[in-house]
């Protein structure tokens, strides 16, 4: 036996052609199918609207939900109102994010401290927040404060639950290396305990950002003049089922966008996770 | 190299997890001295300390009682590692325990960061290691991208980047296979002529001890203990072929039949 020995000490080698070509296949896939399924799921709508011939107030058919979402596009309220739930949504987000990864860390390090804060935190998320919300009404007005903090409340516990379960889970053989190279406390914390945690926030993040969006809107229904929960609840006040359409779709945007935003934010913070290596 | 000065001084070096009833005693009083440059194995069956041994002389576990200098300097004082004698001393775990956030080159780098050098001086030092561990061209790989070999490589380069006089290694090849275990011996001697830093190994196979050691330290367990200490004297480089050599196949066998005993 000669020849060549090859180890996998040595070359990483390349897989055959075929083996590489599959999984581009298989991500083109959603490309394929999710048109054809919201086609279909269209064609089925406007069959059933136009054959049974159901009132436009129980059920618009899809070009005339098409024609009121391009109505709401060219109307400056209906801007100003998509602004102003990106604005509740984002602000209350990012205080969710400021409070819910501080004290996660906090809550993740000491052991003491999680024992005592833990029945409230778990109040926290037990409390219909929701059913807070007249009370913020009555505390902060009808501006825009209340419907910040019910987004931030709502956004506030997953990514404080997933930082806690984050920082927990630290590889201790990753700790041994730390303190044998004699790392300082906030060494430890930047360049371990932190990028370690990241994929945990990120993902405390992802379900985070959702609520925040339904945070807001449920904040518009209650007590206000401006964004798209306050939309909805004028088009259903004058029936215009239409337009109560097109809002969702508006809504829908949205929440695609924000949620997109996020897996954006990972692909950018954490390429070396292995979520991101096998998408 | 003169042989004749201590890397590592253990004096009545003793271990007790717990306390009152439930104290175990992991390691009984304990005496040791490495020498500059030797390369010592610490050889036994589980529970016999020899990691609880390891992680002392490492800063990672403070020693119930006794005194343990490391380059003449003292590790404890007080419950308090020095600092300075823990730069004496780079560790490589039994998982590589790379960074899967950092590049391999930052992984091999972050001992150099976190004393301070600047990212030019540290990219410099990461190629020159890459080179000696035999990772070339991997620098700016993702950890997850080598093998479990390569990432043993990584490791070693990692601990040996602020140039510490002495390695300290636990069980760094128990997780490879066979084949790649025997590879990554050979490539220790051979880190270890061209570095000449001093080694304490500890491992529980038998002809990884007698391949790399020049003394092998066999403990006991319950407590822990030296048991029996034998030098290995067949001479350097040593290839694979030694262990079909009768010297290699004695030691083996004394080693073997003791540990049968004691375990």
């Amino acid at each position: 036996m000669s020849g060549p020995v090859m180890r996998d000490d040595d070359i990483i080698s390349l897989p055959p052609p075929a083996a590489r070509r599959k999984p581009m296949r298989e991500s083109l896939l959603p490309w394929i199918t999710t048109p054809l399924l919201v086609l279909l799921l269209i064609g089925t709508w406007h069959f059933y609207v136009t054959t049974t011939k159901l009132s436009a107030f129980i059920l618009p058919t899809p070009y005339a939900v098409w024609e009121a979402w391009l109505g709401l596009l060219q109307s400056q309220r209906a801007w100003n109102n998509t602004l102003s739930t990106i604005y509740v949504t984002v602000v209350g987000f990012i205080y969710a994010l400021i409070i819910g990864v501080g004290l996660g860390v906090l809550l993740g390090r000491i052991r003491w401290l999680e024992l005592t804060l833990n029945p409230f935190v778990v109040a926290t998320q037990v409390i219909p927040k929701v059913a807070l919300l007249p009370l913020f009404i009555v505390w902060f007005g009808f501006g825009a404060t209340p419907k910040v903090i019910v987004a931030a409340v709502l956004a506030f516990f997953p990514i404080l639950t997933n930082t806690v379960l984050g920082v927990k889970s630290v590889d201790t053989g990753h700790r041994d290396v730390m303190t044998s190279l004699n790392a300082s406390r906030w060494q430890i914390f930047w360049r371990l305990e932190l990028p370690s945690s990241l994929p945990y926030i990120l993902s405390g993040m992802e379900v985070g950002i959702v609520l925040a969006i339904i945070g807001a809107i449920v904040g518009e229904y209650l007590g206000g003049n401006a964004g798209l929960g306050f939309m909805l609840v004028s088009k259903m006040n004058g029936f215009e089922t239409d337009g109560l359409f097109a809002v969702i779709v508006q809504m829908t945007l949205l929440g695609f966008f924000f949620y997109f935003a996020t897996r954006a934010l990972q692909r950018l913070l954490i390429p070396w996770h292995q979520s991101i290596a096998i998408r | 190299m003169t042989g004749t000065s201590t890397a590592i001084e253990l004096a009545r070096i003793e271990k007790w997890f717990g306390s009152g009833d439930d104290a175990v005693h992991a390691l009984a009083p304990t005496n040791l001295d490495v020498a500059e440059g030797e390369l010592v194995v610490l050889l036994g069956p589980s529970g016999c300390g020899k990691t609880t041994l390891l992680r002392m002389i490492g800063g990672l576990l403070e020693p119930t009682l006794g005194l343990l200098k490391v380059g003449h300097k003292e590790l404890w004082s007080n419950g308090n590692r020095q600092g300075q004698a823990l730069s004496e001393l780079g560790m490589v775990f039994q998982d590589a325990n790379l960074f899967p956030w950092l590049s391999v080159e930052d992984n091999i780098a972050l001992p150099l960061e976190l004393k301070g050098m600047g990212k030019a001086e540290r990219r410099e030092r990461a190629r020159e290691l890459t080179k000696l561990v035999g990772i070339s061209g991997f620098e700016k790989r993702w950890t997850r991208e080598l093998s479990g070999g390569m990432r043993q490589r990584a490791a070693i380069a990692r601990a040996l980047s602020y140039n510490p006089k002495i390695l300290l290694m636990d069980e760094p090849f128990g997780a490879l296979d066979a084949m790649t275990r025997d590879t990554m011996n050979l490539e220790l001697q051979r880190i270890w002529t061209e570095t000449k830093k001093t080694i304490v190994l500890v491992t529980h196979s038998i002809s990884e001890a007698v391949f790399l050691a020049d003394r092998i330290v066999l403990l006991s367990p319950r407590p822990g203990r030296i048991d029996t200490i034998i030098n290995v004297t067949m001479p350097r480089p040593r290839s694979l072929d030694v262990q079909a050599t009768p010297e290699f196949q004695d030691i083996a066998r004394t080693l073997r039949h003791r540990l049968t005993e004691i375990s």
